[in-house]
């Protein structure tokens, strides 16, 4: 405060302390800036105006219209038509692509868990075997994975003439059917009364937390809600006359009916897929285990926790708040990757733009369309796991 | 007269300190330990003992017995080098001496300075020997012996070892460099690099349309991540530079490159690539558009992994930077970027081998490439409709295998070295 007081009050304003405008950090920032927009956006007018000046050069549409028009090709493995749009098939392979992937995830995420967990075991020899599988997947080529899948293992299986029939599942090397359930007249309702069962299953859920929260006895949330719903799931069947049964499958002539089946391109990437992905994600769970401080282990052992308690309610949490952002990486890979089901025919989104180029859709517009669908599917793969990492985090003080 | 206390404390004669006894596990009890420790390991044991015994004997009987190696041994020159012409194939061999040279130069020099380095600090290294090499590059060497038991003349195994002692005697060179020559080590690898494509290609060689084999799979991945490079590091400043339009625009591309599979852009090297180019310039040959496209895509990912290391700098580094009155430009080039690349050098040898597997996408494009030769293999009329994919399968599996896990564990042996991750 004296300083202020003690300075002489000048009549005239102190000389501007600005540098000069050429070495002032703002201006030199704004300019930089617009330098870089416009060199980006220059680069991008290039690009495009070359773009369209070479296709109408070659008398090539540039808009979307293709998709409305009539395919001229069949997809493998489904009931499309030929004479179907374009828009159509694109729609067949994306539910290939989404089918593929969903499952895999599911399927992938289980394998890795356990190969992740087993590679710590105790016991030298699930140790040794879990590195080996981890080891030798990771280091090969996800196509040469799908390729060895596809004719080295599904093509080999049985012809359906003489098809492995176990009842419940039938494996030949054309197509693989599972038992699945089967839907009904009058299963309209029957759906409306497993929601019911559904949210009555929640509150149960929430009322048994709420319950081991204020009085600290045990929740067995699992047992309870799944008797709720059965509770009302079960006398609804048995009331809207068992609209809900078993699908069984069964070969009828060269074709398999019933239950639910891939096939042979289907299974052969699911396979593919799984085990491949699954050796990224054992690794990932492995590395998220072992950083979970050693601290927590031992405490739990004198807590006198059983191995699978420790492991269950100690570490498993622990790790998967490390794990969810790397996981939800590898199902980004697994989704990219069944792109390269290609190389097999299987008609995934990649698959049917390819062969509808090849039937003389235009080629920019189908590409171009193809990265976006990928695009998207990447975004909402993140958002998801993004969702799941923030409600996993631990909220710091 | 005041007594002495010192004289009352004895004088340790010895040392008394122990250390702790060393208990020695024998099999038995070993197998008691890691094996049966409990009626479930018991079990497990069993199971798994059983189970990977047969599997073990089904692998074993495959490459000994059943598997009909007939093919391999007579498309071997195929797997290699693809339809390189037949009579130039003394290039491959002089073009793999030069890398060897270059790669046991750099390789003798690197291995003095962290020597030097090691001596300054007062550690010990472990001594190169012979076993060591065995133990670290085993993959490699059962993978040469194995390719090199499928050769029917004695010729490929004499130039194998030529070749190796190339590279041994660079590796003496490098290590007998002075130092100022020693710094020069990277301008080594470009120039043997260069020379090497220079064998292959230069009067009346072969262009890059006639290369194939595991041999283009290698030649994409090293011109892939080295030229992406140089991108990936602009992009990364990009990410983390402090003027949002250029962080917007970096993003953007970083996270387009990576949300969609290499196959879908290798379609646009394929289809669209051509039509951005103006029409003056005749549209490049296939491979070089599947270049351009692999670098644009490598350099996304590469920017990710050096984001990693530049945001391992701690800011203290940067501020002390500043306090010196260094610029902006001084600081990331001096003080940021030489620390952050350091770091992130085991992360590119996991690109480097990510990339080395993508390559095998080229053959859904038609490249001869090393997988490609093992699927069209199995359609030469001696060979077709006999299910030999089971053969050349496994083949082309074990090389890409060998080739990946013996860099994946240098990676890991990097890391400890460079002490990444250890606080």
């Amino acid at each position: 405060m004296s300083l202020v007081e003690a300075s002489p009050p000048s009549r005239t304003p102190p000389r501007s302390v600005r540098p000069p405008f050429w070495r002032d950090v703002r201006v030199v920032r704004v300019v930089l800036q617009v330098v870089f927009v416009v060199a980006v956006v220059a680069l991008i007018a290039y690009l495009y105006n070359n773009l369209v000046s070479n296709l109408e050069a070659r008398g090539i549409r540039t808009d979307f219209g293709h998709l409305d028009q009539p395919a001229g090709f069949q997809i493998q493995g489904s009931d499309f038509r030929a004479s179907q749009t374009v828009r159509e098939a694109i729609q067949v392979g994306l539910g290939n692509t989404i089918s593929v992937a969903g499952v895999g995830i599911v399927l992938t995420t289980i394998l890795g868990v356990i190969v992740g967990v087993a590679s710590l075991s105790s016991n030298w020899l699930v140790r040794k075997g879990a590195n080996l599988f981890v080891e030798s997947l990771r280091n090969l080529p996800p196509l040469l994975v799908i390729l060895f899948t596809y004719f080295a293992v599904i093509l080999p299986l049985p012809r359906i003439q003489e098809p492995l029939d176990w009842g419940f599942v039938i494996i030949t090397n054309r197509a693989i059917a599972v038992t699945a359930p089967s839907v009904d007249d009058g299963s309209g309702l029957f759906l409306v009364a497993v929601l019911v069962g559904l949210v009555v299953g929640a509150v149960v859920w929430r009322w048994r937390t709420r319950r081991n929260e204020t009085t600290g006895e045990p929740h067995r949330r699992v047992m309870w809600s799944l008797a709720a719903l059965a509770a009302v799931v079960v006398p609804a069947w048995a009331l809207m006359g068992r609209p809900l049964g078993v699908d069984q499958p069964d070969v009828v002539g060269l074709q398999l009916d019933g239950g639910w089946t891939m096939s042979a391109g289907y299974a052969a990437v699911l396979l593919a897929l799984v085990i491949y992905t699954a050796s990224y994600i054992a690794e990932i769970v492995r590395g998220s285990i072992q950083a979970v401080h050693r601290g927590q282990n031992e405490a739990a052992e004198a807590l006198a926790l059983s191995s699978f308690q420790r492991l269950r309610f100690v570490v498993l949490p622990q790790a998967f708040r490390i794990a969810v952002p790397p996981i939800g990486n590898q199902y980004l890979n697994l989704t990219k990757n069944s792109a390269l089901a290609w190389a097999i025919g299987f008609a995934e989104v990649t698959t049917v733009t390819f062969i509808s180029i090849g039937n003389g859709a235009p080629a920019v517009q189908s590409v171009i369309l193809l990265l976006f669908i990928y695009l998207a599917l990447s975004l909402l793969i993140s958002f998801f796991t993004n969702i799941a990492n923030r409600r996993l985090q631990v909220i710091e003080r | 007269m005041i007594p002495s206390t010192e004289a009352a404390i004895p004088e340790p004669t010895e040392d008394v300190r122990l250390s702790p006894p060393v208990h020695e596990v024998g099999p038995v009890e070993w197998a008691r330990l890691n094996l049966f420790s409990s009626w479930f390991n018991t079990v497990l044991t069993v199971v798994f003992g059983i189970l990977f015994s047969w599997l073990a004997y089904r692998a074993a009987r495959f490459v000994v017995v059943t598997a009909e190696w007939e093919i391999v041994r007579r498309n071997l020159t195929n797997f290699m080098v693809g339809r390189f012409d037949r009579t130039q194939l003394w290039r491959p061999w002089v073009a793999a001496g030069v890398l060897a040279l270059t790669g046991g130069v750099v390789a003798g020099a690197m291995g003095r300075v962290s020597a030097e380095l090691a001596a300054q600090q007062d550690r010990t290294q472990p001594k190169v020997t012979l076993a060591g090499y065995i133990q670290r590059f085993w993959p490699l060497i059962i993978m040469v012996l194995f390719v090199l038991s499928m050769t029917r003349t004695i010729w490929p195994t004499i130039l194998t070892a030529l070749v190796l002692a190339v590279g041994l005697a660079g590796r003496r060179v490098g290590t007998a460099l002075p130092p100022a020559a020693r710094r020069l080590t990277w301008l080594y690898a470009v120039v043997g690099l260069i020379v090497a494509v220079q064998v292959l290609v230069a009067f009346g060689g072969v262009g890059w349309g006639g290369w194939g084999g595991v041999h283009i799979n290698v030649f994409v991945t090293v011109v892939g991540i080295v030229l992406a490079f140089p991108l990936g590091m602009l992009l990364a400043l990009g990410r983390r530079s402090s003027l949002p339009v250029v962080r917007w625009v970096s993003v953007a591309y970083i996270e387009f490159f990576r949300g969609v599979p290499l196959l879908a852009l290798l379609l646009v090297a394929q289809f669209v690539v051509q039509f951005f180019l103006p029409p003056t310039i005749a549209a490049p040959s296939f491979l070089m558009r599947a270049l351009i496209v692999i670098v644009l895509f490598e350099s996304a990912y590469i920017a990710e992994i050096v984001r990693g290391g530049l945001q391992s700098i701690g800011r203290g580094q940067i501020e002390a930077a500043q306090a010196l009155g260094m610029s902006p430009w001084a600081t990331t080039r001096r003080i940021v970027l030489p620390q952050a690349l350091r770091a992130v050098i085991p992360a590119m040898v996991g690109q480097f081998i990510s990339l080395f597997q993508d390559t095998s996408l080229l053959y859904v494009l038609g490249f001869f490439e090393l997988l490609a030769v093992g699927q069209n293999v199995t359609s030469q009329t001696d060979f077709v409709g006999q299910g030999l994919q089971a053969v050349t399968l496994p083949f082309v599996a074990f090389i890409f295998w060998a080739i990946s896990y013996s860099m994946s564990r240098e990676s890991r042996r990097l890391e400890t070295r460079l002490g990444i991750g250890v606080r």
